[in-house]
């Protein structure tokens, strides 16, 4: 054995170890980055979803906007009012009260009233139905009823009915817009809960030549518009309601042949008008998407 | 690329032909439909815009829509009669675009309005491309790229080499086919006004061997001073697909994201080429196209002429079909598009309109989709060397992004390969397809 070599190279090893430990403890004292440590209290406060419905790309960087006074606790749509004021004692800030936005979604063709022209078969959803040719559905702008959304939906808040419609529990939904985003034929978007007029059609058609396809569909009139002038537009052959034009009554609805713009009544749910003529189910549920 | 003595590419499949039935058939004139409606957006790039109003009428190849912009092309009446409105048509992209509805006279000799000629030994190269836009040439073999778009060539590139493509590897279509047999002359007519636009120096027709009457007729057609050279393929899916057939004609390879330009290389579609020699010296402009009508649900199978807007309805009812019909395509069985509507219309994209019946279709419904057993079938066939295997799991894990950056999803062109021999039949294209529109969805700006 030769114990010099032994020695040599335990000493080598122990040296370098030596300076790269001295330099690792130089580093982390000299690039300490000051973290506020009240941004780890904040994110503990936060739903932990990270469904980016606040704006920011999860909890920790809305934490760290919060903290930095960038924002107030009300933008987070998914915590409670409770859990806002606890966030908001905690910086002592406002609450910054949000007005509830949920998803909502602009068409009401269900299989009992809008008309499939095919039938499509293939992968199960609606994304890829659209891809071909636009699914099948009569109307082009129509719900597909396959449910991406509800798949997407990461809070339970979406579900299909029996006339495969998505239908969303507005006390479940945080408006993270997944919904938006998943719907190819874009149909959803997120509203102020308490804006209870909606039109619930994106058909850009004009004239009964909808009706073939969809019972309740907008055939672009434009009664609701004259029923409520300056407050609805009509725009491409749909009517556009302005919600910055002060609190709205169930007026305009009541004049509309199809029903295509319902009163969302908190308790009823989408209420049609008086002219809207009754449904009939054209075909049997048969012709339902798979 | 050599393989034991015939040009081919790397890779590629061979489904069953399927031509037999159509291949034999002369092109017909079909009758004009009561409506017709010519979609504004019939190519790629954005809609022509109207020059007509409602009531106004019109004659037979006069153009009704003006190109906007350079990616964009003309539009011109498939038929004398009224424009009855301008509003919505269902198209097969999935979306209503805007159409002009012209209600034909009846008893019209429909006589065809001639325009400004267009002379290919006289004319520059810009008045030829400019002349190929108004006359609303896009590339008719299915893709609906503005041709005149391809063949401006930007200052610094040249092209040494014009590939006609005749290729027609799609089973169950002949329009080209039927094309390179009786307008031989419409094509050698078309190819000068190719060459001076381009300054291509050789042109390479392309056939696959299974149209050997086609190349014949192309060889004994040529003109003696035109330096066209006219090779045959052995028979092979996707050689009719652009990049394929540059490998395979002189083995240059498109780079990824890269255009056949880059390889001085320009390829024009057999039926695109034959449609300029027809259009260009009387100035016309399209107003009907070849189109394959077959498929085990139509009777009265055949190459027919058919105007511009007609719906697919009429076409079906006036060939007739079998009670049971269930599915109908636009375009060839490995790249059609089902359609959604009988009221989509034709287009100048329309290659075929193929329709299946019950009997054949039916299988399909209770074919189950089973896991990837990583056999690489797919990977073997994909002519881009693509690993489909891999795509198709990244897909179902909604990997999207990982898809496009580290398995260059975008290249993927929807040949149909991977689906076609996967044992798994896992519908790997619509899965791409998929992908790529959520891509393009996340890039769009909101």
């Amino acid at each position: 054995m030769n114990w010099t070599n032994i020695l040599t190279n335990v000493a080598m090893l122990g040296g370098i170890t030596l300076i790269l430990a001295t330099m690792l403890v130089t580093a982390t004292h000299w690039l300490y980055v000051e973290d506020d440590p009240r941004i780890d209290a904040v994110e503990e406060m936060l739903p932990g979803t990270n469904c980016g419905g606040c704006g920011f790309p999860g909890c920790r960087p809305f934490a760290e906007a919060l903290v930095g006074g960038k924002v107030l606790p009300g933008k987070c749509s998914v915590g409670s009012e409770s859990d806002h004021e606890r966030i908001a004692d905690y910086l002592g800030v406002d609450v910054g009260a949000e007005a509830k936005m949920v998803a909502r979604l602009a068409c009401a063709g269900g299989s009992n009233v809008a008309r499939n022209h095919a039938h499509y078969v293939g992968l199960s959803s609606c994304s890829a139905a659209a891809l071909v040719a636009g699914g099948g559905k009569g109307c082009f702008w129509g719900c597909l009823g396959i449910g991406d959304c509800e798949v997407a939906c990461d809070f339970d808040a979406i579900h299909m009915n029996a006339h495969h419609l998505p239908v969303v529990d507005e006390d479940r939904c945080t408006a993270c817009g997944d919904c938006v985003v998943a719907c190819p034929k874009d149909l959803f978007s997120l509203q102020i809960q308490t804006n209870r007029l909606w039109v619930a059609c994106r058909s850009q058609e004009e004239g009964d030549g909808i009706l073939e396809d969809c019972q309740v569909g907008c055939t672009a009139c434009g009664r609701c518009a004259m029923d409520a002038p300056g407050c609805i537009e009509m725009k491409g052959n749909l009517p556009v309601v302005d919600y910055s034009k002060g609190p709205l009554t169930d007026g305009p609805t009541q004049r509309c042949p199809t029903g295509a713009i319902v009163w969302l009544d908190p308790i009823q749910g989408p209420q049609r008008g008086q002219s809207a003529g009754k449904i009939i189910r054209k075909g049997s549920l048969r012709d339902a998407p798979t | 690329m050599v393989f034991f003595g015939s040009k081919t590419f790397a890779h590629g499949i061979h489904p069953p032909g399927l031509k037999e039935e159509t291949c034999g058939l002369a092109i017909r004139q079909f009758p004009f439909a009561g409506t017709l409606a010519v979609p504004l957006s019939q190519h790629i790039g954005k809609p022509a815009v109207p020059i007509v109003r409602e009531g106004q009428e019109v004659m037979r190849g006069q153009c009704i829509a003006k190109p906007d912009g350079f990616l964009s092309v003309a539009m011109h009446a498939p038929a004398s009669g009224t424009v009855r409105s301008i509003s919505l048509v269902p198209s097969i992209t999935g979306r209503m675009v805007k159409g002009i509805f012209i209600e034909p006279f009846a008893a019209s000799t429909q006589e065809i309005a001639e325009g400004k000629p267009c002379d290919a030994a006289t004319a520059t190269p810009e008045e030829i491309v400019d002349a190929i836009q108004q006359a609303g040439v896009v590339g008719l073999g299915g893709a609906g790229f503005p041709t005149h778009a391809k063949l401006k060539i930007p200052d610094g590139k040249h092209v040494d080499t014009l590939i006609i493509n005749g290729a027609e590897c799609e089973p169950m279509l002949t329009t080209d086919h039927r094309v390179m047999l009786e307008h031989t002359a419409d094509i050698y007519a078309g190819i000068p006004y190719l060459m001076r636009a381009t300054g291509a120096e050789r042109v390479i027709i392309a056939v696959e061997s299974n149209k050997p009457d086609a190349a014949e007729a192309l060889r004994s057609g040529k003109p003696k001073d035109l330096p066209a050279e006219v090779v045959v393929l052995p028979v092979k899916y996707p050689q009719g697909a652009e990049k394929m057939l540059i490998t395979a004609l002189t083995g240059r390879q498109i780079p990824s994201g890269k255009l056949p330009l880059d390889v001085h290389a320009v390829v024009v579609n057999v039926g695109t080429t034959a449609e300029i020699g027809r259009l260009l010296p009387n100035g016309n402009g399209i107003q009907e196209r070849v189109i394959t009508v077959g498929g085990p649900g139509v009777k009265k199978k055949g190459n027919y002429r058919i105007q511009i807007g007609t719906p697919l309805r009429f076409v079906l009812e006036t060939v007739g079909v079998e009670e049971d019909i269930t599915r109908v395509f636009l375009g060839g069985p490995m790249m059609g598009q089902a359609v959604s509507s009988l009221d989509i219309r034709v287009t100048k994209g329309t290659t075929g309109i193929i329709a299946f019946t019950e009997h054949e279709s039916g299988r399909l419904k209770t074919r189950k989709e089973y896991p990837c057993i990583r056999c690489a079938y797919c990977v073997d066939v994909c002519p881009i060397f693509l690993n489909p295997s891999q795509l198709g799991l990244l897909a179902s894990a909604g990997k999207h992004q990982r898809m496009v950056e580290d398995f260059h999803l975008m290249d993927c062109f929807e040949c149909g390969c991977c689906t076609f021999v996967c044992p798994s039949h896992i519908p790997l294209v619509q899965k791409f397809r998929v992908a790529k529109m959520a891509v393009r969805k996340a890039k769009a700006p909101a």
